[in-house]
């Protein structure tokens, strides 16, 4: 593989592309929110369930590139437990990071979704990171309207 | 350009000369030689016309058809010429039959907005194609919606080839308008416009063609075709953004009211009344793309130079070496794959997501076109989010689609 790509697509991005975890529908969600890419035709659904306060549980579907498969995924891994606020940090917190607005941020916060660091880069493809995240970020809100990146 | 790569291009087609004709082919990109697989979307520019930019801009540019003095007469002169240019390129019977525009979403909201609003009552019909580009769709709504008129659609096979018994089903008693495109962005399909034409001329109907992607590949006489619209862009034509035509037949010119008013399109105003000018002038009101359109004329004078007959074999050439190639690609579906094609390669490779290919190819010097190609309506025909499109020019070789194909198949390996 192309050693300059390795800042972007790590092989916990591969991972997560070929086997996202928590891809399924949840028929019980307390909130579903359709996110949307139409610069690429990315989409999502997320499906939160709440539970005093916390995220009890989350999942999403949806089709769209390996940067925005694998950043929903590990973005539902990540919230899953998380109270509403410490939800709603780790939003501002990858945001601030994939947009490069802040390089002193301690990576070590979002774990395993730094890997996604990378993606500053690529202006053209920031977007596909942050759509999962902008989707829990309406979720949270209780925006009941599609999420769209434009 | 090794030989090698040379020697499958028709000997007489001097890709060398071309290549060189255009700076930015010349680089690297990523540390790899660019190559530019992005011509659908707009292409690059021979010096030729970058040089005629410059030069015109450095000694004869000045505000056109109200100067006295010699620069404005020089750039008036040079504006008109290459409007006679563009008559002989689309061989119209006139040159007041070409309305300088943007480009064809300009041309087709030009024709939406005054012949649509002056000829269209609630009811009326409008027929597109289902393979329009979306500035062939949205112009159409919205003069449908000031109107009360109808859009209809007719449909394509799975080929992405338009179905003509339904188009021609379609064509009804209240159809005012067939409006297609020449060659499909998306797909790369080739329409039978002259039959089209002739099916609408049997009742009586207009027809516009969206040439956006023809122009580029293949010789267009309007008078042959008998259309009564033709619209393209320059910047796809290795010519300047911001410059386009519209061709129409002169009688339908003097017909149409004016759709944008100001400088240049009047003959007097005084605050109680103004009277317009005479086409093509009543549709360029302000100050025109005057540079780009003398910078269009030598991208024309330039494709003429090199002939039609040659552009379109060694474009033929490099579609079918490319679209035999990509059957070695594991898990590569072709999307598109009409008999009458243009050279565009669009397709989806299993597991691995258009975007990524673009960001990937990118990596190997190789630039694609990655998304749904404002041709959203396409894409869920085909049931795609999205297609990575590879699309040929004048200046594309054999070894080029190589090194596409190469690379396709490492990208495929890394993501398993």
């Amino acid at each position: 593989m192309l050693d300059d790509l390795r800042d972007l697509y790590q092989e916990v991005v591969f991972d997560h592309n070929r086997n996202p975890r928590n891809f399924r529908k949840m028929e019980d969600a307390d909130r579903t929110v359709e996110g949307h890419n139409p610069l690429c035709g990315d989409r999502i659904t997320l499906y939160l369930k709440f539970d005093d306060g916390r995220i009890a549980d989350v999942s999403f579907q949806g089709q769209g590139c390996a940067i925005s498969t694998a950043s929903a995924s590990l973005m539902t891994e990540i919230v899953k437990g998380k109270t509403l606020e410490e939800a709603e940090h780790l939003f501002e917190a990858f945001h601030q990071i994939v947009t490069g607005r802040d390089d002193d941020l301690k990576l070590e916060e979002l774990g395993k979704l730094a890997v996604l660091a990378g993606v500053r880069q690529y202006p053209s493809r920031i977007k596909c990171a942050t759509l999962p995240w902008h989707s829990l970020e309406a979720a949270l809100k209780g925006e009941e309207q599609p999420v769209s990146t434009e | 350009m090794t030989t090698a790569a040379a020697a499958h291009t028709p000997s007489t087609y001097p890709i060398d000369r071309i290549r060189a004709d255009f700076p930015a082919l010349a680089q690297q990109v990523r540390g790899k030689p660019l190559v530019y697989l992005d011509n659908a979307a707009s292409a690059q520019k021979p010096h030729q016309v970058i040089d005629t930019l410059a030069e015109f801009y450095r000694h004869d540019f000045a505000n056109i058809h109200r100067s006295v003095h010699t620069l404005g007469e020089r750039a008036t002169a040079r504006y008109e010429a290459a409007r006679e240019t563009v008559r002989r390129f689309l061989n119209a019977r006139r040159a007041e039959e070409i309305v300088f525009v943007r480009g064809t979403t300009e041309a087709i909201n030009l024709v939406a907005q005054s012949w649509g609003r002056a000829n269209l009552k609630a009811g009326d019909e409008i027929l597109i194609t289902a393979m329009e580009h979306h500035s062939n769709i949205v112009p159409w709504q919205l003069v449908c919606r000031q109107t009360g008129a109808r859009l209809r659609v007719a449909p394509m096979n799975t080929r992405g080839e338009l179905l003509l018994e339904e188009l021609a089903k379609r064509i009804g008693p209240r159809t005012r308008l067939v409006s297609v495109v020449h060659m499909s962005n998306a797909l790369g399909t080739v329409n039978p416009v002259e039959e089209i034409v002739a099916l609408a001329h049997a009742r009586g109907i207009p027809v516009l063609i969206d040439g956006a992607q023809a122009v580029p590949h293949l010789p267009v006489d309007v008078q042959a075709l008998d259309c009564d619209f033709y619209a393209f862009s320059g910047h796809k034509l290795y010519g300047p953004t911001g410059i386009g035509a519209l061709y129409a037949r002169h009688e339908l010119l003097e017909a149409m009211p004016p759709w944008q008013g100001g400088g240049e399109m009047i003959r007097t105003v005084t605050f109680e009344e103004t009277t317009y000018n005479d086409p093509p002038f009543k549709f360029e009101a302000g100050t025109p793309a005057i540079a780009e359109a003398v910078g269009l004329a030598a991208a024309i004078d330039y494709l003429e130079a090199i002939g039609w007959e040659a552009i379109a074999a060694h474009e033929h050439d490099l579609l079918e070496y490319a679209t035999a190639r990509a059957e070695e690609v594991p898990g590569l579906r072709l999307i598109g794959t009409a008999r009458e094609k243009g050279a565009i390669l669009s397709f989806t490779v299993d597991r691995v997501h258009p975007h990524d290919l673009g960001t990937f190819l990118d990596h190997y010097g190789i630039a694609v076109r990655a998304g749904h190609h404002c041709t959203m309506p396409v894409m869920d025909f085909f049931q795609v989010p999205a297609t990575a499109r590879a699309s040929f020019g004048i200046y594309n070789t054999r070894q080029e689609v190589d090194l596409l194909i190469d690379a396709l198949k490492e990208i495929i390996e890394v993501f398993g």
